[in-house]
């Protein structure tokens, strides 16, 4: 082995490397900034015209007299968001743990190649399948039925309902629920198996079963790459557009039924923005690109203080 | 009283107790298995559903001729998605090319120098890029590079996909490396290495697996994106003049598999929604090779 | 029916290989409305072989509020819409060219009611009062009186209407709620035309494909598709009442006779609810976007390759709608083509005319 480097020699060396990073690092915010520049930018005449908040809490969009607000995408994105991220975790991390944990060395290979395709596939992909195949067997199996069992027990009830055509919050909730399962199992998995032996070892010497080991010992462990893996989910969730777009209905009213169209930041921008001819419909467009952008942005700041709050920091066992 | 042996150790304990405990333990399993299950059937269901509705469409010409106008298919003259296929390929290694790089940089910046001032900017800004829609990326892209150049790009299309390559990068970098014990940096430490050969040469093989994964599942979720790909690459229905020089694709507007697929998918032409499954089947393979090198590269310093 | 496209390849080959064509190497970029892409796809796959390779025309789909935008910001060398600049993005361009902004209609769009309704097949007669009431949701039952009264002796089912809109925006909505418009006040006030509107009723599907598909899957259902969507997709779709007061089916003869009418020298017109005796009402012109200083549009790079813009453009005014009818889009009126090329003869490169010859090889045969 060398001696040590002189000093001069590795202060350099780990100057220009520190360079380096920075230069990426600067890159990254460099870009994100670049991009709400651009959107505030753009969006400047909608928000002047209808106000910050005004335009945010707005729930009337109408392209022909220039009405715009985007609450009714905001509530869209937020409740698809969420809802999707809460019903895909568990089973997300389920199938990390299968395959870091439970699985022989085989079945783990093909569980794992099995969801980083699910990664893989296309959003439009699963957007058309969703409309020849989910949204018609929702409809019929699921929505029209209960549909048909409110109206004759509580028919007043069924306003709220909505009208059952298989487009809406719940379809797209579950596509969307589907698509960013790959994020937090791939991420829960690879820190599953980072664990050290050590860890697990003091917890079986404790005398604990299996599920004891991984709950007491091995998840805490793990938490931050399973905290980001569920970051990076949830991001997917925010910002997906395609399968939402063709899935969920694209009505600009509020999301208040059950089963009725419903529409979210990401897709109305889609589908209003090939045809925008207005300028202020465009703003309008950038306005709600701006929104999304704040809204992720606070949705993080809360996600690192929350996991600021859970950090193991010394794993004392 | 020792209970049986699951693994590790003998599982100490008593009586009733002990019984509850492992009856949590195997419905815990059955739970796991349960939820496994819920993901990997409608996962199997779809990909199925691609292979069924576009296997027809793939055949010789399919990887050699170019798309032209949807008479050719409808009237059965050769047709096929060559230029997609050519434009996806040198618009996705080139993005990874700007991305892989930019993203572990920026992980490594969050995990070795947790106490650098730009960190807790740099953090929440890449989260927040994560959780942009991909289409605003593209048109960042498309205010920064195709207007100004007057013309739409491949090149404008692999800095779109970058963009959405690069938060997923630096993010399961920085997971990676923060898992990486730190006894093995306080050991390169010790011997009198700098602190950039300490990462590179003992923190970064240790946490290439996870390095590996960041990297694969940001290719495959911008090898799928189609609406970034829409203001910048544009997309084509012909083969470049020459379809050999990569330059071509990245020179003039390109075609991509995902954003062809849904313009076949979407067209009135049945031969057309054929060839746009085959186009997914075709995206899928790309991703499997790519997953199935990046982890034969992996499994060898395991 | 494609099968007659290739004998026509073959013949227009033939024709353009005994002519006088000086043929420089190009690679043209267009991108605008989806609606015409197919035919527009076709055009540029015919003129390749026709050129031997010399000239390709690259043509995607982004919507016609893309054509315009990218027309403006000069990204493209043509732009195609369904809706025709407005004057403040005439005078947009004005301003970033000095020249004219040229609107030339390549074809025509024509918008059918498409519907799925157990034992009522293609035919079902629906005037404008009636549609209106329909979209507004007014009239909620297939067997309501009004809609009766324009089909006698047709079993109408007693169920409620379904409808399904756009939820994109789209050229195909533009024209059909300029038609609402124009014959009904109600919906004028209530919510007006545009490629984008507030519906105030209905489920919004994404597309065409989006549209025919819930509709072809959902009975009760009624909506609006182009023409081809309705025919490939085997949907049935309902005839109109004009302003003549006859009953129009949908065809390609129909929808070129609407737009066979008086037309202003830009073109700049709506022609829904056409007064043309046999025009199909739900109809509207194609424009393609060219400006007049060629050179003065960033995306142009040489003079040749504006002079083959200019000349593939001639051609699909003239040859190219020998290839209209084979893929179900309907001809131009003659009246369009002779306004279209009187434009195409005043495009300049730096100054100096290079239309006015180009447009002569096309006239002279």
């Amino acid at each position: 082995m060398r001696a040590a480097t002189p000093k001069n020699g590795r202060r350099v060396g780990d100057k220009v490397f520190l360079g380096l990073l920075t230069v990426t690092g600067l890159s990254v915010v460099a870009i994100a900034l670049l991009m709400a520049w651009t959107l505030g930018r753009d969006a400047a005449e909608p928000i002047s015209r209808f106000g910050f908040f005004g335009f945010l809490t707005g729930t009337r969009w109408d392209p022909v007299s220039g009405q715009f607000g985007a609450w009714p995408f905001v509530l869209g994105t937020l409740i698809t968001s969420v809802a999707a991220l809460a019903l895909s975790f568990l089973p997300a991390l389920g199938l990390a743990i299968l395959s870091a944990e439970y699985a022989p060395r085989w079945l783990a290979t093909i569980i794992d190649y099995i969801v980083d395709l699910l990664a893989a596939i296309p959003s439009v992909v699963l957007g058309i399948w969703g409309i020849l195949v989910l949204a018609p067997f929702l409809r019929d199996r699921v929505y029209q039925p209960v549909f048909e069992w409110v109206l004759e027990r509580a028919p007043d009830q069924a306003a709220w309902l909505g009208n059952p055509t298989g487009y809406g919050l719940i379809t797209a909730t579950l596509v969307l629920a589907l698509m960013i399962v790959p994020y937090t199992t791939a991420l829960a998995r690879d820190a599953i198996r980072l664990v050290p032996v050590e860890q697990r070892e003091a917890a079986w010497g404790l005398g604990a079963t299996r599920w004891e080991v991984l709950r007491l010992a091995v998840l805490p462990y793990a938490r931050g790459g399973i905290t980001a893996g569920a970051v990076l989910s949830f991001g997917r969730a925010l910002g997906e557009t395609m399968a939402v777009a063709m899935l969920i209905g694209n009505s600009a009213r509020l999301p208040l039924t059950l089963f009725g169209p419903a529409a979210t930041m990401p897709s109305v921008i889609v589908n209003e923005f090939r045809e925008a001819v207005e300028s202020l419909h465009l703003a309008a467009l950038m306005g709600i690109g701006l929104y999304l952008f704040l809204i992720s942005l606070v949705v993080n700041l809360l996600a690192a203080w929350l996991q600021r709050r859970l950090a193991p920091g010394n794993v004392g066992l | 009283m020792t209970g049986q042996r699951i693994s590790g150790g003998p599982v100490r304990g008593s009586g009733a107790n002990l019984r509850r405990r492992y009856l949590r333990d195997r419905v815990m399993l059955g739970l796991v298995v349960l939820a496994s299950l819920a993901v990997l059937v409608p996962l199997l269901i779809v990909v199925w559903y691609v292979v069924s509705q576009g296997l027809s469409a793939l055949d010789w010409d399919f990887f050699t001729q170019d798309l032209g106008s949807p008479t050719r298919a409808v009237t059965g003259r050769p047709t096929g998605l060559a230029q997609a296929i050519a434009g996806t390929l040198v618009v996705d290694l080139t993005a990874l090319l700007v991305a892989v790089p930019v993203g572990i940089g920026a992980g490594m910046m969050l995990a070795e120098y947790k106490e650098h001032r730009l960190n807790p900017l740099l953090r929440v800004l890449n989260d927040t890029m994560n959780g942009m829609p991909a289409i605003l990326k593209g048109l960042l892209i498309f205010t920064l590079v195709v207007r100004p150049s007057g013309t739409f790009s491949g090149f404008a299309g692999s800095l779109a996909l970058a963009i959405v390559m690069l938060p997923i990068i630096a993010r399961a970098t920085e997971g990676a490396l923060t898992l990486v014990p730190w006894s093995i940096r306080e050991a390169g430490l010790a011997l009198g290495l700098p602190r950039w050969r300490v990462i590179l040469a003992a923190v970064l093989p240790v946490a290439r697996p996870g390095l590996v994964t960041g990297v694969l599942i940001a290719f495959a979720r911008a090898a799928g994106e189609a609406a970034p790909l829409l203001l910048t690459s544009l997309g084509s229905n012909f083969l470049p003049r020459d379809p050999w020089n990569p330059l071509e694709y990245l020179t003039k507007a390109a075609d991509t598999l995902p954003q062809r697929l849904y313009s076949l998918a979407v067209s009135p032409y049945e031969q057309w929604h054929a060839m746009g499954w085959a186009a997914g089947i075709v995206l899928l393979l790309l991703v499997v090779v790519v997953f199935l090198v990046g982890r034969l590269l992996t499994r060898r310093d395991h | 029916m494609f099968k007659n496209a290739i004998k026509l390849v073959l013949a227009a080959a033939a024709a353009v290989a005994g002519s006088a064509f000086s043929q420089a190497e190009a690679d043209i970029t267009g991108a605008g409305a989806s609606f015409p892409a197919p035919l527009i796809a076709t055009w540029a796959d015919v003129y390749r072989d026709v050129t031997e390779g010399a000239v390709v025309v690259n043509y995607q789909s982004i919507g016609s509020g893309g054509g315009i935008r990218q027309f403006i910001d000069q990204t493209v060398h043509f732009g195609a819409t369904e809706a025709f600049l407005n004057q403040e993005q005439l005078d947009q361009a004005r301003a970033g060219t000095g020249g004219e902004a040229y609107n030339l209609p390549i074809t025509l769009a024509d918008v059918v009611i498409t519907y799925n309704v157990p034992g009522l097949e293609t035919g079902v007669v629906f005037d404008g009062e009636v549609l209106a009431g329909i979209f507004l949701g007014d009239v909620v039952r297939w067997n309501d009186e009004r809609l009766a009264a324009l089909n006698p002796g047709v079993q109408l089912p007693d169920m409620l209407i379904n409808v399904v809109h756009r939820a994109d925006g789209s050229g195909t909505t533009n024209i059909f709620t300029s038609y609402l418009s124009s014959v009904s006040s109600d919906w004028a006030e209530r919510v007006g035309a545009g490629t984008a509107v507030e519906w105030p009723t209905g489920v919004g599907a994404s597309g065409n494909e989006g549209v025919a598909g819930l509709i072809g899957n959902t009975p009760g259902t009624i909506g609006y598709n182009s023409l081809v969507y309705a025919t490939l997709n085997d949907i049935a779709y309902g005839y109109v009442v004009n302003a003549a007061g006859n009953v129009i089916q949908p065809s390609l003869a129909s929808t070129s006779a609407a737009g066979d009418v008086e037309l202003p020298q830009d073109t700049r017109t709506l022609i829904v609810n056409s007064q043309h005796p046999e025009g199909y009402p739900i109809s509207g012109f194609t424009w393609a976007l060219l400006y007049e200083n060629a050179d003065a549009n960033k995306a142009f790079t040489s003079r040749a390759q504006a002079e083959e813009t200019v000349r593939f453009l001639a051609w699909v005014m003239t040859e190219g709608q020998e290839f209209s009818e084979v893929l179900d889009f309907a001809r131009l009126p003659q009246a369009a083509v002779d306004l279209n090329l009187a434009r195409l003869a005043q495009v300049k490169w730096q100054g100096e005319n290079i239309g006015q010859a180009i447009v002569d090889g096309f006239t002279t045969r």
